[in-house]
């Protein structure tokens, strides 16, 4: 019979602690996982000189070739300070969120949708441009927002929402038709000194971190780090968020939705949503 | 036996004379900061956009980028030991930042590391509170009229420029500290920094506007040093 020797002993435990080595590598690198994906940063790293570096620089600093003929500078990794994110303000994305922006793109600026790239491209990409700042090794991302579930649509949402527009002073860049036109929008400046407008409600359907009334709650509660959007966590109940989501599809005058309908079904709204809605000729020309 | 109370009633003296006299520890730093040269006149404020503060000043605010005060002295101005001090633990009373009549005041805080920092709004409209520093997080946070204060704090000693996005004019600065040993220069451009142990240190002083500079004092007990600052002054 074969007895476990010290040798044999020492052997198999060395062997053993070698086998840890790896992960042991691994565990001192961010992990990253988007999707059912886990990134890999030296793949991100082809991917990113491929397609990102002109824009985002050499560096990620948001400084490339690009960048000096762009109007909202690309977004600097370095900095780490992102836009779109389901966490507070002050703090990193998660994954996911950086998976959504990659995928969506930011609209109203130069980031395009990068349908192009598959889930595993993606991922990889989150992995490598973490390597560009110090802050994803010295903390974690945030704690997501809880978004609780739509409560019913209703006019007196719409009008609680309406209320809270004027209180919060929301028209004060947004302008009290929602069209980026209010009295302090025209010296808005990003953080990189660029003078930046304000969401315009009238024209379009699509915000720039996302399309569906969650990811308008999640908006104006993360606010945009790195531009004049504050966030309004702190002062707004989640059910008085819902109501404010509502209005703000009323001012979306171009794009039709629920809140809309509901909304022009009442007097008061019929006569706003008519004196808001756009006159001009399809071209453009003599827009109103 | 008389020898023996004799040297116990000495020693007893002795170590009550030694208690009386220790104190607090030594030194001090002070002086004044002055500018040469002639710095840019404070621009007028225009606050018609926000009727609700515009009311709250019989006359125009001006800029405070550079304030001045008599004999060409300079307010505003951080003076604080960089080096030949230890960091310190930040005290958990918090520094206090108010927006009153669309103005920061004090337009500069100071405040240690981790120290808690509470910002109230005193106006009837909202502000968003949008400090940008490089080192430390960036976030920006509303703050409407009859919020509770908003309680912050920085991990990293850094000079950070505080603004607020609807009130374009708002300007003001935290200067985050590693210890407790700091100053801000007041209208005749005096400053104190008491309570300094024996030792060589660096005294920096920094203005928003005119940059920073820094000299070598020693302290060898109780003794008041004065140390003077002179910044260049610009025209724009």
């Amino acid at each position: 019979m074969r007895t476990l020797t010290t040798n044999s002993v020492r052997t198999f435990l060395a062997l053993l602690a070698v086998s840890f080595l790896p992960a042991l590598a691994t565990a001192q690198q961010v992990q990253t996982h988007a999707g059912k994906w886990t990134g890999n940063a030296d793949r991100g790293k082809q991917l990113y000189f491929r397609y990102c570096w002109g824009c985002h620089g050499f560096r990620g600093d948001g400084a490339g070739e690009n960048a000096p003929y762009l109007n909202i500078l690309p977004r600097n990794f370095v900095a780490a300070t992102f836009k779109c994110r389901s966490t507070p303000t002050g703090t990193l994305p998660t994954d996911q969120d950086l998976y959504n922006t990659i995928e969506r793109g930011i609209v109203n600026s130069n980031m395009p949708s990068w349908i192009t790239l598959t889930g595993q491209n993606r991922a990889d990409l989150i992995s490598f441009i973490k390597t560009f700042s110090p802050r994803w090794m010295a903390e974690k991302p945030g704690e997501p927002l809880h978004i609780p579930a739509e409560p019913k649509l209703t006019v007196d949402s719409i009008k609680r929402g309406q209320a809270l527009f004027q209180k919060l002073e929301c028209w004060k860049c947004h302008g009290q038709e929602g069209r980026g036109d209010g009295p302090s929008a025209s010296t808005l400046t990003d953080n990189n000194d660029q003078p930046i407008r304000p969401f315009n409600f009238a024209a379009g359907s699509r915000f720039k971190c996302g399309s569906t009334n969650e990811d308008l709650y999640r908006i104006f509660n993360t606010g945009l780090d790195g531009t004049p959007m504050p966030s309004f966590a702190d002062v707004v109940k989640p059910d008085e968020a819902w109501d404010l989501v509502h209005y703000l599809r009323t001012l979306q005058v171009t794009h039709k939705s629920p809140e809309l309908a509901m909304w022009e079904s009442t007097k008061e709204g019929a006569a706003l949503i008519a004196a808001a809605k756009p006159h001009g000729t399809p071209t453009g020309s003599g827009v109103r | 036996m008389k020898n023996r109370r004799i040297t116990t009633a000495a020693l007893a003296a002795l170590i009550i004379s030694a208690i009386v006299y220790a104190g607090p520890a030594g030194g001090t730093i002070s002086g004044k900061v002055t500018y040469e040269g002639t710095p840019a006149k404070p621009k007028s404020i225009d606050m018609s956009k926000e009727p609700s503060c515009a009311k709250q000043h019989a006359t125009p605010v001006t800029t405070e980028g550079v304030v001045t005060g008599p004999n060409n002295s300079l307010e505003n101005v951080v003076v604080y030991i960089s080096a030949g001090i230890p960091d310190e633990s930040a005290p958990s009373t918090p520094a206090k930042f108010d927006q009153k009549g669309c103005q920061y005041i004090p337009h500069v805080l100071a405040f240690q590391v981790n120290q808690p920092l509470e910002i109230v709004n005193d106006d009837q409209t909202s502000h968003n509170i949008h400090p940008r520093p490089m080192i430390n997080r960036e976030w920006n946070k509303s703050q409407p009229p009859g919020s509770p204060p908003d309680i912050e704090k920085y991990d990293k000693p850094e000079f950070i420029p505080v603004k607020c996005n609807i009130h374009p004019w708002m300007s003001g600065q935290f200067a985050v500290m590693k210890n407790s040993h700091y100053a801000i220069s007041s209208n005749d451009g005096g400053f104190t920094l008491p309570n300094l142990p024996p030792g060589k240190y660096t005294v920096t002083a920094w203005h928003e506007s005119y940059g920073d500079q820094s000299m070598d004092v020693t302290i060898a007990g109780s003794e008041t040093k004065t140390v003077n600052f002179v910044f260049k002054a610009k025209p724009y």
